[in-house]
């Protein structure tokens, strides 16, 4: 049997464009978890693939978009969720969501990221956070920690990194959520949720990136990044997410914020049956 | 949302520019408009706010140019006819989405109010600088179109142009029209919805487990399959084959892949081009204008045939693609050109490209005032004497 | 906390566990034992063989002890790996 002819066989073959695979990504990287996930979401929820769109931008996430059999945009360095607002105001019907990484959403297009939160753009964003820019060889990004190495901090990271879950919560996003790539049930149950709420829904994933990022700081191989994890990581539902700072010696993760407001979307509806009536 | 309001306002209107260009929008289609405020476009963002809901069109502010312009390309995508506006600053950085729209061959229409650069500038001063900057701006090899009014009544008759064009070749297409123009008063009639003619992009006509996204017709413009279809288009911003997937280290697919995306353009030129010939049949010094300095130069030939000097105009209408035929045929029969223009000289260099041998004269302007009728016709007389 | 059960099952005589059928596609395997190391049931090793991509894809011990809770297949970013439940007879 060929690997396609397996690869068929896979439960979530079907939402996957599987002659493209195996994907581009590293050994042990944590992205293809991310997107194991969110098929499984999909399945789980039986999504109708007509009418998803998922957008990306660039870096190792941003491969994302090609593999997942639906209507997708593999978009310029930080535009991903710009675009996907085009898309989603221009068709209120289709589901809409980016799946980036943690340089691509949050330096470049941090922008893009506060305003659409501030707006409440119904799409569902998620991060996969590996703490660099692991596509061009390691370099420092908005989440790599204090005195981390790349390539571009030979000398130990001086930035303070961005607590991406209390960003998204301060700019109003209605779903914020952290999790690591070890915690797939959970993910997975995260995005579902997130997928059938409406409004502007953040999901961090922490990520390895044993390649690149690990080998520079010594981490080990991806399985030691995983066993740390599970380590490290504490489940605090509800917990405040500037307080959710990730350090060495603590993750915390879990479903941080849930709260209801009326979209973009719903509010130019709104504006539009008013200014009909009148 | 319902259509209910009424997208073409018919009717004789005394209006700027700015107003009639997203009247045009309006009447050619357009359903999606994504901008930022910025002088001396910012009344086609205004006019959409106000009017794009009456019939359930969405406006969104966004928070840059970038943004704006990949909303519209994610708009187009999602089915809508879409369009930005902007001028000098906003339309530097639109360049970046501007080269996503070329590559993954997105209908849209991008408006540049030019004004007086470089940088912040001349904000509210008319120019016409940024004419390179639209054929070249964005990296890499590509065709675009683009066309310059000048007069109102254009602003609104060339928006809808843009919109045909942007949907017939899958491109990205240009308005270029300088400060002074979208900020004249002047009378624009509006025909009837019916006697507007406008284009509706290609639709594949197979099922989706037969379709190639980027494979092309005999015009070399794939049909486009949009999202929520049920096509399951990928779409990217990577030297793609034509299935939509990268394959970014293969010499061939880039070469026949730029190659297309140059083609459909430079093959399909004598259908997009458009100039206006004024006294042009005996000439022998002859103007070539586009914008606003055209108007002046009608002025300035009409006065040198006074003085017994056979002068006559050819306007662009289009600028790009350059309309090398017309420019060619006009350099063999007459002694010399007259190129006015609102910067320090770009369409020129196209001009002298194509003229070759035939002596041509160039009038800059600069400073933010347009050119006046009697310094376009000195400069008729001294090329006519020489 | 994980459920603890203090009493044994009425049916428990009566109650069959589902049987699992593993199927790993070797060549798609990248070699970084998420799998292995995060089986609660330690029903995958490393085996021997090398792959087309050069590293050594998992191995069933004993699929006989598989419980069916799929984490392999979640935790394998490479899709290399899904269990699927055995569809057989009476006596399997």
């Amino acid at each position: 049997m060929t690997n396609l002819q397996e690869f068929e066989r896979h439960p979530l073959a079907n939402y996957l464009r599987v002659e493209r695979f195996p994907h581009i990504w590293c050994e042990g990287c944590g992205n293809g978890i991310i997107l194991h996930c969110f098929v499984k979401a999909l399945d789980e929820l039986g999504a109708n693939m007509d009418k998803l769109v998922v957008v990306s931008g660039i870096g190792c996430m941003g491969r994302v978009a090609g593999y997942i059999q639906c209507d997708s945009f593999h978009t310029t360095h930080g535009r991903p969720i710009a675009l996907a607002t085009g898309i989603k105001l221009a068709n209120p019907q289709l589901t809409v969501a980016v799946i980036s990484g943690d340089g691509d959403l949050f330096a470049i297009g941090g922008n893009h990221f506060i305003h659409a939160a501030r707006r409440n753009v119904d799409m569902t964003v998620i991060c996969s956070n590996n703490f660099n820019y692991g596509m061009t060889g390691g370099q420092c990004g908005p989440t790599t920690p204090l005195l981390s190495y790349t390539t571009t901090t030979p000398y130990g990271n001086i930035e303070h990194p961005f607590n991406l879950v209390h960003l998204a919560a301060a700019s109003g996003a209605v779903h914020v959520a952290r999790w690591t790539v070890l915690h797939v049930k959970r993910l997975t149950e995260s995005i579902k949720k997130a997928l059938q709420k409406r409004g502007f829904k953040f999901i961090e994933v922490v990520s390895p990136c044993p390649e690149i990022y690990g080998r520079r700081n010594k981490f080990g191989k991806a399985i030691d990044t995983m066993k740390r994890y599970r380590e490290i990581a504490e489940i605090r539902h509800g917990y405040a997410p500037s307080k959710a700072e990730i350090t060495s010696e603590k993750i915390v993760v879990g479903e941080f914020i849930d709260i209801e407001k009326p979209t973009y979307g719903e509010l130019l509806q709104g504006q539009f049956m008013r200014f009909n009536k009148g | 949302m319902a259509e209910k309001g009424r997208t073409v306002l018919t009717g004789v209107h005394f209006v700027n520019g700015d107003v009639a260009c997203a009247e045009g929008a309006m009447a050619a289609g357009c359903r999606f408009f994504a901008g930022y405020p910025i002088t001396p476009a910012t009344e086609i963002a205004e006019r959409m706010a106000r009017r794009m809901i009456e019939f359930g069109g969405i406006f969104v502010q966004m928070e840059d140019e970038l943004a704006s312009m990949a909303a519209i390309i994610g708009a187009s995508w999602a089915g809508a006819k879409s369009m930005t506006a902007t001028s000098g600053p906003g339309f530097s950085l639109m360049q970046e989405n501007i080269g996503l729209a070329i590559m993954t061959e997105t209908p849209c229409v991008v408006v540049d109010i030019m004004r007086g650069g470089p940088s912040t500038g001349q904000p509210t001063e008319g120019a016409q600088q940024d004419v390179m900057q639209a054929k070249w701006g964005s990296h890499g090899d590509y065709e675009i179109i683009a066309l310059a009014p000048s007069s109102v009544q254009e602003m609104f008759d060339l928006t809808i142009e843009c919109f045909n064009l942007a949907e017939t070749y899958r491109a990205p297409t240009f308005l270029l029209a300088d400060g002074f123009t979208g900020h004249l008063w002047e009378r624009v009639v509006i025909p009837r919805a019916e006697e507007i003619k406008t284009v509706e992009r290609k639709k594949p006509s197979v099922a989706p487990d037969k379709y190639i996204p980027f494979k092309p017709d005999e015009d070399l413009v794939p049909p486009m399959a949009c999202f929520g279809e049920g096509y399951h288009v990928h779409v990217t911003g990577l030297t793609h084959d034509e299935r939509g997937y990268p394959k970014t280290v293969d010499p061939k697919v880039q070469y026949e892949l730029v190659k297309r995306l140059c083609g459909k353009i430079r093959r399909n030129a004598d259908k997009i081009i458009r100039t206006y010939e004024f006294m042009l049949e005996d000439a022998e010094v002859v103007v070539i204008a586009y914008g606003i300095p055209s108007r002046a130069s009608v002025g300035a030939v009409k006065r040198a045939r006074e003085a017994g000097i056979k002068a006559g105009l050819l306007r662009l209408v289009t600028v790009w693609p350059f309309p090398e035929k017309q420019v060619e045929e006009l350099s063999n029969r007459v002694k010399s050109m007259v190129v006015p223009e609102m910067n320090c000289g770009q369409v020129v260099k196209e001009v002298e490209r194509v003229a070759k041998e035939t002596p041509v004269h160039f009038l800059p302007k600069i400073g933010g005032e347009p050119h006046s009728p009697s310094e376009i016709f000195e400069v008729i007389r001294r090329a006519a004497k020489a | 906390m994980p459920v603890r059960i203090w009493r044994t099952p009425l049916n428990i005589e009566k109650a069959k566990l589902p049987k699992a059928e593993i199927h790993i596609i070797k060549n798609q395997c990248k070699g970084c034992g998420f799998c292995i190391q995060f089986c609660p049931k330690d029903v995958l090793e490393e085996s021997e063989e090398i792959n087309e991509r050069g590293v050594h894809p998992p191995k069933v011990v004993d699929e006989s002890k598989c419980v069916l809770c799929s984490f392999c297949t979640s935790i394998c970013p490479d899709f290399a790996i899904f269990v699927v439940e055995k569809l057989c007879e009476e006596e399997c």
